[in-house]
């Protein structure tokens, strides 16, 4: 895929110049590398969702409904009815223009209709024709465009190059999220079968198997144990990885791609060392095998449906409460939906760290409590022994994922960790992280390889950042504690800044860790030897 | 309606802060009061007309202060040819002589503090 | 050939727009020639209908808003959240309580917290992408917008009898400098500059003229000519009797209307330039004087795992229960090993 690419010389040549011709006529051409795949029927039909059909959005019939207008404006009409922020955030922009130069997509393409402002505006001026009297009576002059078959072309386009991020919602003087509006257009196009493959598929496997990955649980028990025997071998110590086992003290839900892919195996490695050493009881589930949940990107009716069975399974499986790993968008829903959504959780516990005493007041009727909160919390009470030497070889800069840092204000304890298990840390510009940091370019379901051109696009603002950083301190890895960025990030930064590698907070903490009985470690836990050991006298 | 306890109430105070004059008013109850001027004439027209002192006498007192102050010049030929002094405690209280009664009937009205006794000295009033 | 064409094409929008500005201003004048002659309508039916769908409007609106719930509490977080004790929370830009919300509202609303945040993105060669902060845009529309309030407050001394101190107060500040006669006022200064600034951004900036409606120029216009007109009226000779303008407003607020004799046609103007204002506001997105008060991303405390947020309209949904899920692969989990519920 990348070879076929543009140089990045090449494509880092964007004019930001708006076009002459205004935005008011829909208009959208399918430029290749910029859209997503449209959703299989089988999908669809599996999620019982409608208008299930083979179609492709750069053809020219979508074969949608006949009906499909009347869908999208009942569907307006609900979600009015549903969602203050819908009829608010349509109503009270007053083009200000601060959110510009804000997405990283608009940096990355130029393309003014990736301006927040004009991506609302494409909903907004349908919701003016429709639902106000200046749009009404005043047509053009008063904001206001019919909907059309061409402005739902436009729809797909571009709410399918939003990642969600909310970086956009932080500079707005009003607070508009392009996220809320993001998701309201999503959901209407599903309302008439229009959706991308890449979330629909996920969203299906999910549903059917416990995980995005479609992983089956006799596969998902091959890969713990695959996973325990790696850490045997590095360091020669058998860690129990219990799955479904009933009463344990916490259930355990990481994002399907730790068990499943790189570089989020090694974090996956990292857990497993650390539960071991301070002695949790705990447990994973093969059915609730995903903390991910591309719901989110899809519909609330789908967030909800995936987003059940967690709580069910800490249930069935009786255990006081919830630890949820390194992963963005799944910490967006745990945080800001799944109590309300599937809750309350009152059959749980108020968190409290068997190892440390502590008692996880934020947590208290969602009981669940991020991974990174959890082991900052150990490494402030000196629960684990950790010897930062062995990331010695790394020079790390961290990457706030959008969801996390923007949704949850989980700034801190990431980086509190960070600073205790390597030596080498080093943050990017002040502009491009914590509330202010950009996204991967890949989230909310737009992590597909057809679209490269546009993740890359999307990924220059973070890239250039790194490359920042690793001009001025050599750094050569990128630590975050999402599973979208740990797959999404490598090759936009093999594209943009050869040499840097993607890894997770819990992949360093996992080297770092001094384990009881360990054997003398060689290598890092990708299997990559460690810096030779200087004398003994450096012994902390 | 959601929030309803949150919402209602800023709404209240909206109403009651874009309402303020109304009732404000009301309480006072000094709505329909008006400006009187009174003028101890002693001649019978002013420097100008009554519709051109009206609004621009501020303006005209300016002038005057600084032809005075500035040029030394204390003679003000009026639009209809007649000469006058520029003296605002000569010419102009020698009619307008009642501070209270004329002057200050719009400013305190309209709210206007005008410094001219601040270096002025204020005629006694006869009452 | 083709530049020529270029500019041409992108001055056109402006051009036009300008065309409309200057057919707008000459209307404005012969309506401002007709309400001086219809004055009984104009400086009496037509000012109540404007503070009525004014008032009633932003009622409505707001009404309208509220009769939704915010189902997700969705606050952006914007700082450090709440979580370990020994961990330095940031208490107005992710605030946990319902104070630290007011804190954080009271930032957005009086100081324009997130505008002050503003940065521009510029791209270089390498690629290298660079941030500036950008100010400009936060201070021009505190500017306007603080100025705009000062002198809605300081024309109360037209609507009310007698003036309340705090107007009697905030005009001797406003016009603190005592420079001319009538004294001028910094806000009128500052208003104009500000509003000099909002208008030549939108024109002058290709993003911010493409991204701009006609109804973004229009309440912009409206204002610099209700701002000039007032100006006018206060500095330069064709003044207006200001004893006759506060009978009219204080006989409006008092439910006694009369029309002195003596206004001249630019305070008609002035007074219709208003009402226009008021009755489009709430029409208009200039209700987002009300709506930043309701935003849910600003407005709600990041304190989601702590206290339950409940959403009015949850409705059950078809979801995979671990039951199915047990029999649809219960082979499999039988041959790795897996203990079944159902044995």
């Amino acid at each position: 895929m990348l070879e076929k690419m543009m140089k990045p010389e090449e494509l880092a040549k964007i004019d930001h110049t708006p076009p002459i011709r205004g935005w008011m006529d829909p208009y959208v051409k399918f430029k290749k590398g910029a859209w997503c795949y449209s959703a299989a029927p089988k999908n669809l039909k599996y999620l019982d969702l409608p208008n299930p059909r083979e179609w492709s959005p750069d053809q020219e019939n979508w074969k949608l409904p006949e009906n499909w207008k009347e869908i999208i404006l009942d569907g307006i009409r609900e979600r009015i009815e549903k969602y203050r922020s819908f009829r608010l955030f349509m109503d009270i922009c007053v083009r200000c223009g601060a959110c510009a130069d804000k997405c990283h997509y608009f940096i990355g393409s130029g393309d003014p209709k990736n301006m927040p402002v004009l991506r609302a505006e494409l909903l907004r001026s349908v919701y003016r024709k429709e639902f106000t009297p200046a749009g009404k009576y005043l047509g053009k002059w008063g904001g206001g465009r019919d909907l059309t078959i061409d402005v739902i072309k436009e729809w797909f386009y571009y709410f399918f190059q939003c990642t969600e991020c909310r970086r956009c919602s932080v500079f707005c003087p009003y607070g508009i999220d392009t996220a809320e509006v993001t998701m309201h257009v999503r959901e209407l196009l599903n309302l008439i079968g229009v959706n991308i493959n890449w979330v629909c598929e996920p969203a299906a496997n999910c549903f059917r198997t416990g995980n995005h990955l479609g992983v089956p649980p006799h596969a998902f028990k091959d890969n713990v144990e695959f996973a325990v025997d790696d850490l045997k071998e590095i360091t020669g110590i058998e860690v129990n990885a219990p799955i479904h086992k009933k009463g344990a003290e916490v259930l355990v839900i990481v994002p399907s791609a730790d068990y499943f892919a790189n570089p989020h195996y090694y974090t996956f490695l990292g857990y497993l060392a650390l539960f071991h050493e301070i002695g949790l009881d705990y447990t994973f589930s093969a059915y609730a095998s995903e903390g991910g949940n591309f719901g989110l990107f899809h519909s609330k009716d789908m967030l909800k449906r995936l987003n059940a069975k967690i709580y069910a399974e800490a249930k069935r499986l009786g255990v006081k409460w919830i630890l949820g790993c390194e992963c963005g968008h799944m910490w967006r829903v745990m945080h800001q939906y799944m109590d309300t959504i599937n809750g309350p959780a009152d059959f749980l516990e108020e968190p409290v760290s068997p190892i440390t005493g502590t008692r996880f007041e934020n947590a208290a009727t969602t009981k669940m409590v991020h991974i990174c909160e959890f082991t900052a919390d150990l490494i402030y009470n000196k629960k684990i022994k950790l010897d930062p030497r062995r990331n010695d070889h790394l020079r790390v800069t961290f990457h706030d994922s959008c969801n996390p840092a923007r949704a949850m204000g989980l700034i801190e304890e990431p980086r509190y960790v960070l600073k205790h298990v390597c030596n080498h840390f080093y943050e990017m510009p002040e502009n491009t992280i914590r509330e202010q940091t950009f996204c991967c370019g890949s989230g909310s379901g737009l992590g597909s390889d057809e679209n490269m051109e546009m993740r890359l696009r999307g990924g220059l603002p973070r890239a250039n950042a790194v490359n920042y950083v690793k001009e001025k301190h050599g750094v050569n890895l990128l630590a975050c504690i999402c599973a979208i960025d740990k797959a999404t990030l490598p090759p936009l930064l093999e594209y943009w800044v050869p040499g840097v590698e993607v890894g997770g907070i819990h992949e360093l903490v996992g080297n770092a860790l001094v384990m009881k009985g360990e054997q003398e470690r060689t290598t890092d836990l990708r299997g990559e030897p460690l810096p030779v050991k200087e004398e003994d006298s450096k012994d902390v | 309606m959601y929030d309803a306890g949150k919402i209602i109430p800023g709404l209240v105070i909206f109403l009651c802060l874009f309402t303020f004059p109304f009732w404000y008013n009301v309480a006072n109850g000094k709505a329909s009061q008006r400006p009187e001027l009174v003028i101890d004439a002693a001649e019978k027209q002013c420097v100008e007309s009554k519709e051109f002192m009206r609004i621009m006498h501020m303006d005209l007192l300016n002038q005057w202060r600084d032809e005075v102050v500035r040029n030394d010049n204390r003679v003000y030929l009026s639009t209809d040819g007649s000469k006058h002094t520029m003296s605002l405690s000569n010419t102009c209280m020698k009619c307008h002589a009642n501070r209270t009664q004329f002057c200050d009937q719009c400013h305190d009205y309209m709210g206007v503090t005008p410094y001219c006794w601040d270096c002025h000295i204020q005629p006694r009033e006869s009452k | 050939m083709n530049a020529l064409r270029s500019l041409f094409e992108s001055n056109k929008k402006a051009a036009i727009t300008s065309g409309v500005v200057i057919v707008v201003l000459l209307l404005l004048w012969a309506v401002g020639w007709l309400s001086f002659l219809c004055r009984g309508i104009f400086g009496v039916l037509i000012p109540y209908a404007a503070l009525a769908l004014f008032l009633g409007g932003i009622v409505y609106r707001v009404v309208q808003w509220a009769k939704s719930p915010e189902p997700f509490r969705i606050p952006t977080t914007c700082g450090q959240q709440k979580s370990l004790p020994w961990i330095k929370t940031n208490r107005l830009d992710c605030p946990e309580t319902g104070w630290g919300v007011f804190g954080r509202m009271a930032l957005e609303v009086l100081f324009f917290r997130s505008l002050f945040r503003n940065t521009k993105a510029e791209l270089k060669s390498g690629p290298r992408l660079v941030y500036g902060s950008e100010k400009y845009l936060w201070l021009g529309a505190l500017a306007f917008h603080w100025a705009f309030l000062i002198i809605v407050v300081r024309h109360l001394r037209f609507f009310t009898e007698p003036i309340p101190s705090f107007v009697q107060l905030l005009q001797s500040l406003d016009g603190f400098f005592q420079i001319g006669v009538p004294i001028l006022y910094m806000t009128d200064l500052i208003i104009l500059a500000a509003l000099t600034y909002l208008f030549l951004r939108r024109v002058l900036d290709p993003k911010m003229r493409y991204i701009s409606l006609p109804t973004d120029y229009f309440p912009l216009v409206l204002i610099i000519g209700i701002v000039l007109s007032g100006m006018l009226m206060r500095y330069t000779p064709v003044k207006a009797d200001l004893v006759g303008v506060k009978e009219l407003a204080v006989g409006l607020m008092s439910f006694h209307p009369r029309i002195p004799e003596g206004i001249g046609i630019l305070f008609y103007l002035h007074l219709l330039m208003v009402c226009v204002l008021i009755a489009y506001f709430p029409f208009s997105k200039l209700m987002h004087m009300a709506g930043i008060f309701l935003s849910p991303t600003r407005n709600m405390a990041n304190n989601n795992r702590k206290i339950r947020h409940v959403n009015p309209w949850n409705y059950p949904v078809k979801v995979h229960t671990y039951e199915e899920w047990e029999e649809e692969f219960k082979d499999k989990l039988k041959a790795s090993g897996y203990t079944l519920e159902k044995e």
